[in-house]
């Protein structure tokens, strides 16, 4: 048992090898503009995908679970709206645990549809998406969301704080990640998370309840949703109402770039955090070579479809499909 | 004197640790219905896949008149004229009869439009010779089992066949099915065609083959006359090995009842199934596929639910809804497949084993891995399970280690029943002897046991009684004194003992 | 009867009977909560309702025979996009500059091979990667709008010729020129699943795709041809709209793909493949155009419309899994 095989060397290779491109990448970048690796950009990077960051969390016990969720985007403009009107309307204190009621109810309602009632989760999601975009243009009035007193308010202490001299948003990033990390890793929820992705069957077998497993992966995920909503709407004070749209194809992105594969079963909160990261620096480095932000989308194809036939190509040992 | 068909001369094929075809030679002759016998692992699926492409012989080679043929896979086998019925259909149901049969070979006219003339035409024809009830356009979705099988028999005609093979073709058919089933054999050998017939059903061989041949082993046998012959004799041909695994004596007291299944009937799948379990014996079921042991075992576990009958654990009556609620009621399951039911391959050796008991080893709100890890280390060493680490994924054990982290997963949670579907099934002899020592010392130590399984060896060996089952339904129960190879066999192939039941 | 028969018919009735129900709804409800005079059922709101049903339509016929595959493409709405961009575009560029109106067929051509083009590179990674086709179309669904953007800037694309807007304007017995494309798409697209070798292979492929690759099919090429076909089929619907309208934003097209499926999954197209067909995907079409014109004739707007749009695709999802119980057979995991 001492040699590897060739799956097992093509797998290892297959995974670092988006470490080593990673690595290429920034000290191409940082030849092309020394100003990528001052600390003030990297934490600036940091600052600005914790956010997106804090949705990969949630989407990373989704997909361990063999699921997918294309509904984040959207949930989150909810969230940041909804958080931003209650806020003027009942006071802050009041407004969050409200939104995140609402949120964690939309939530439920995919994990029952997906969970209970066994239904595609592509597809469930996919019509989510478009009802949640619909609720928020309803509530929103399509108008954007403004809070009125901007100064007065400790709202923004989420998205534009400092606390021990790191910006909040990367604190609740961290925190975040770090407890969800060690329910996934360290706890019987966990376990079972990755029991149901890996082969649901034989979960269900040996007595793990795969409806409510599934159904609570995306509470989890409405969760972290609405914290990055609360996260945003504090960090503007104000929003548009689509201001999550795109964000569940850069989220499934940084999870599929973190190594989680997404057929279920495996993947880390450590490893998603990796590919957020990667993702960002990514992304920055093309705007400070002056490139667009459109050419990240194509860039983010790219490795996408990279990132996941690698992965499928180390797991049946041939580059090439076989189909005929 | 007449070419046979087919010859297969010296056949051997081995795969890792086993032989399973050694030195097999068989004929068909054009125009005869050759049955092919053998207990389940005595080979003859694998020397169908040979015959068929799927495998490639490791020696031996196989004729066709006089010359060698290679058979490169599925495709080529069917171009030189040898058809496979296959026990799963494998057709598409949104497609007409027509389009099935002739499925990758539609007739063309201009611009790919299909000929659908000509299609009805040639289907036609084929569906007349075959005197079926249905037509070209009908869905094959709509039609019964015995109607889609016919279906395949039809796509076998597209081709002019030389040898037709069916692999247990009347599991799912009805006696008026069945006959019109025989017709059209009859029908396929007045044509010249050589029928190789699979099946352990005595009844069907003794009506309409002409000889028999039968493996053990992976080893020829030899070839008889079905009208010389008689079940006996091909039962003997089929069994009559030096058993070197004792008959099951045994030494200990029985406890009470720990289960008691009465009069549980689930469809079609099983019919007025009656039997109990006490503590400190092993109870076997023993038959062919289909004859409904799993599904009774999956009734068992909450995995599907009874449409009658009463399930008694410890006396009570109990209604079993899931897999988590049989858990709860100490009832273990080791599944018939143990990759796709009984492990998550992706994950390590302890946490496959720890799984049903995940909420119960806890440190506070985390899993208690200390407790987890003395779980597997106890159980690997009780079952001598190899593996470097606990860290070893479980799908890179071998498949003997694999069965026996799914025995040990269950066992750590001291089951008032333990269900055994397949306990070696595709295991090294090694391994097999060790699971069968075992089973036999859970019953010593007062486990109430129910083992299925399909090799009679093992079920001779760890049962002290057998439940013999055919076609959904118990034929005979057996203690370990009455039961000899003969009167098992003929149970499991639905043939009734002389005396009232 | 098999359990699934009952089903079968009730669904491919199915869609016809909730338009009727929607005619008859929106109707009735337009007459007390509708803002306009007219009535709901005219004779010219249903001509206006078949006009405005070709964008989708035409793209929802290329969809139903991707699914019908057993593979699916989410990147319709980009190659919408591109293909419009192209279409606007190329007329304004000087190599064309001598032709006149003769421009016109040849942008068309551009625009088509380009959506062509587009269709057959998923397809193509789709067969020789390996990767599932809704990821690489994902994938795609992000990548072509980058080239939207690249191509357009934020700015939108405009160029008006005015005799591609009169012919696009047009009308031919009765029908507007879009109305027409929908009709022949929706023909040729039930031909080529009813009645080719092509289109039966396709079936059989999403179907049992086992028995299709043991019967010699080559399901690699198939696929191929299929998203080729959507590609194409996405250009011309940008074609036909583009014509009259003379002017593309950048994020146009975008959810189209949703509003495709959601058509096609109405119209009686399985998810996994193996069933569906043109005729009940133009049923599908309707009904949500139908569902949208209603909604704004009862005085609801777009946002509301997003959602109901949504939460009708899950409730046929749900629907369909409740027609599909199989019972006894079925294994509770």
């Amino acid at each position: 048992m001492a040699t590897l095989t060739k799956h097992q060397i093509g797998s290892v290779l297959a995974k670092q090898g988006i470490l080593i491109a990673f690595v290429a990448f920034m000290i191409a970048f940082t030849i092309a503009n020394p100003k990528f690796l001052t600390p003030d950009n990297v934490l600036s990077v940091v600052r600005s995908s914790a956010i997106l960051g804090v949705m990969a969390l949630g989407v990373t016990f989704v997909v361990i679970s063999g699921n997918l969720d294309l509904s984040v985007g959207s949930m989150m403009s909810f969230s940041t709206i909804v958080v931003l009107d209650l806020h003027d309307k009942i006071g802050p204190a009041m407004a969050i645990p409200a939104m995140f009621a609402m949120t964690l109810a939309l939530g439920a309602l995919i994990g029952f549809l997906v969970g209970y009632l066994k239904l595609n989760s592509l597809i469930v999601t996919l019509g989510m998406l478009s009802a949640i975009h619909g609720l928020t243009l309803t509530y929103s009035g399509g108008k954007n969301m403004d809070i009125a007193d901007k100064e007065g308010t400790w709202f923004s202490v989420f998205g534009q704080g400092t606390a021990l001299g790191i910006p909040v948003p990367i604190l609740i990033f961290l925190a975040l990640a770090a407890f969800l990390g060690l329910v996934l890793a360290k706890t019987g929820f966990g376990r079972k998370i990755y029991a149901v992705g890996g082969n649901g069957t034989a979960a269900t077998f040996s007595g793990i309840r795969r409806a409510r497993t599934v159904f609570l992966c995306y509470i989890m995920s409405a969760g972290c949703v609405a914290t990055a909503g609360l996260m945003q709407a504090s960090r503007s004070l104000g929003s548009q109402n689509t201001v999550g749209q795109g964000l569940e194809l850069e989220v499934l992105a940084a999870v599929i770039l973190g190594g989680a594969s997404l057929l279920g079963g495996s993947g880390t909160v450590f490893k998603t955090v990796i590919g957020v990261l990667i993702l960002g620096f990514i992304q920055n480095g093309l705007l400070i070579m002056g490139l667009q932000f459109y050419v990240q989308f194509v860039v983010t194809w790219v490795i996408i479809i990279l990132a996941v036939w690698l992965d499928i190509a180390a797991k049946r040992g041939k580059l090439l499909s076989p189909i005929a | 004197m007449t070419d046979p068909v087919l010859r297969l001369e010296g056949i051997v094929k081995t795969f890792p640790g086993v032989r399973a075809l050694d030195g097999v030679s068989f004929s068909v002759m054009p125009g005869e219905v050759h049955a092919l016998m053998g207990e389940n692992g005595a080979g003859k699926s694998t020397l169908m896949k040979v015959l068929g492409g799927i495998h490639q012989p490791d020696g031996g080679a196989i004729y066709m008149g006089n010359d060698v043929v290679v058979m490169a896979g599925p495709l080529e086998a069917k171009a030189k004229g040898i058809v496979f019925i296959h026990q799963e259909l494998s057709l598409a149901e949104e497609l007409s009869v027509a389009e099935n049969i002739y499925l990758g070979e539609l007739p063309r006219k201009s611009f790919g439009r299909v000929d659908w003339s000509t299609l009805a035409e040639k289907t036609n024809t084929i569906l007349k010779k075959l005197n079926v009830g249905f037509d070209a356009t009908t869905l094959v979705g709509d039609l019964s089992i015995a109607n889609q099988q016919m279906v395949e028999i039809a796509r076998a005609l597209t081709v002019d066949a030389r040898a037709v093979i069916f692999d247990e073709p009347t599991a799912s058919l009805t006696d008026a099915e069945k006959s019109v089933l025989f017709d059209v054999i009859a029908d396929l050998k007045a044509d010249g065609v050589g029928i190789i017939y699979i099946s352990h059903r005595m009844e069907e061989i003794f009506k309409i083959t002409d000889r028999i041949s039968v493996l053990r082993d992976g080893q020829y046998q030899g070839t008889v006359d079905t009208a010389a012959s008689n079940e006996e004799s091909v039962t003997q041909m089929m069994i009559g090995r030096k058993l070197d695994l004792s008959r099951t004596v045994s030494d200990h007291e029985l406890g009470e009842v720990a289960l008691e299944v009465r009069g549980l009937s689930c469809g079609d799948l099983y019919t007025d199934i009656s039997f109990e379990v006490r503590r400190g014996e092993v109870v076997g079921f023993y038959g062919l596929v289909g004859a409904g042991r799993t599904e009774i075992a999956e009734t068992l576990f909450g995995l599907r639910d009874p449409s009658a009958g009463k399930i008694l654990l410890n006396g009570e009556e109990v209604r079993i809804s899931s897999p988590a609620d049989a858990i709860a009621r100490g009832i273990s399951l080791v599944p018939e497949d143990r990759k796709g039911q009984g492990l998550v391959l992706g994950m390590n050796c302890r946490d496959n084993m720890t799984l049903p008991q995940i909420d119960d080893l806890k440190a506070g709100p985390f899993v208690a891995e200390g407790a987890e890890i003395a779980i597997f280390d106890q159980y690997r060493d009780r079952l001598d399970i190899r593996t470097p680490s606990w860290k070893q994924q479980v799908g890179n054990l071998s498949g003997g280690n694999q069965q026996k982290i799914v025995i040990g997963k269950w066992l750590s949670m001291h089951p008032n029943v333990l269900i055994v579907d397949e306990p070696t099934r595709g295991i090294d002899v090694g391994s097999k002897s060790e699971i069968h020592k075992l089973l036999r010392e859970l019953a010593a130590q007062g486990y109430a046991v129910m083992v299925i399984s399909s090799e009679m060896p093992e079920v001779l060996h760890v049962s002290d009684r057998i439940v013999a089952m055919y076609s959904g339904q118990i034929m005979r129960t057996f203690t370990s004194d009455e039961v000899t190879e003969e009167n098992l066999i003929q149970a499991i192939s639905g043939i009734t003992p002389g005396q009232a039941a | 009867m098999k359990p699934g028969k009952m089903s079968k018919m009730l669904k491919s009735g199915a869609i016809w009977g909730f338009i009727v129900l929607e005619l008859v709804f929106f109707s009735v409800a337009g007459e007390f909560l509708s803002l306009s005079d007219k009535a709901f059922m005219d004779w010219e709101n249903m001509l206006l309702l078949l006009k405005q049903s070709a964008p989708i339509g035409i793209i929802a016929m290329g969809m139903t025979i991707v699914m019908v595959n057993g593979n699916i493409d989410l990147s319709v709405g980009a190659t919408f996009a591109i293909a419009a961009i192209v279409l606007l575009d190329s007329m304004t560029w000087p190599i064309f500059a001598g032709l006149g109106d003769w421009v016109i067929p040849v942008a068309w051509l551009l625009a088509l091979t380009v959506g062509t083009v587009l269709g057959a590179i998923n397809g193509f990674i789709v067969w020789k990667t390996g990767v599932d086709a809704f990821i690489v179309t994902l994938g795609s669904m992000l990548g072509y709008r980058g080239i939207v953007f690249m191509l357009n800037g934020e700015q939108p694309t405009s160029h008006l010729n005015w005799t591609l807007v009169d012919f696009a304007e047009a009308e031919f017995l009765g029908l507007a020129t879009a109305s027409w494309f929908l009709l022949a798409v929706t023909i040729v697209i039930w031909f080529l699943m009813a009645k080719t070798v092509h289109g039966r292979n396709v079936y059989a492929i999403g179907d049992n795709r086992e028995a299709a690759v043991n019967a010699g099919i080559r399901v690699g090429p198939h696929i191929m041809i299929n998203f080729a076909i959507i590609g194409f089929l996405a250009a011309l619907s940008a074609v036909v709209f583009y014509s009259e309208s003379g002017s593309v934003n950048p994020n146009d097209g975008q959810l189209y793909e949703l509003w495709v499926i959601t058509a096609v999954v109405l119209g009686g197209t399985k998810i996994t493949g193996g069933a569906g067909n043109a005729i009940g995907t133009f049923g599908g079409v309707l009904a949500i155009q139908l569902l949208r014109k209603g909604l704004g004739h009862i005085g609801a707007d777009t946002s509301t419309v997003n959602l109901v749009i949504g939460l009708i695709l899950i409730a046929v999802l749900i629907l369909d899994r409740q027609l599909n119980v199989k019972g006894k057979e079925e294994l509770k995991v």
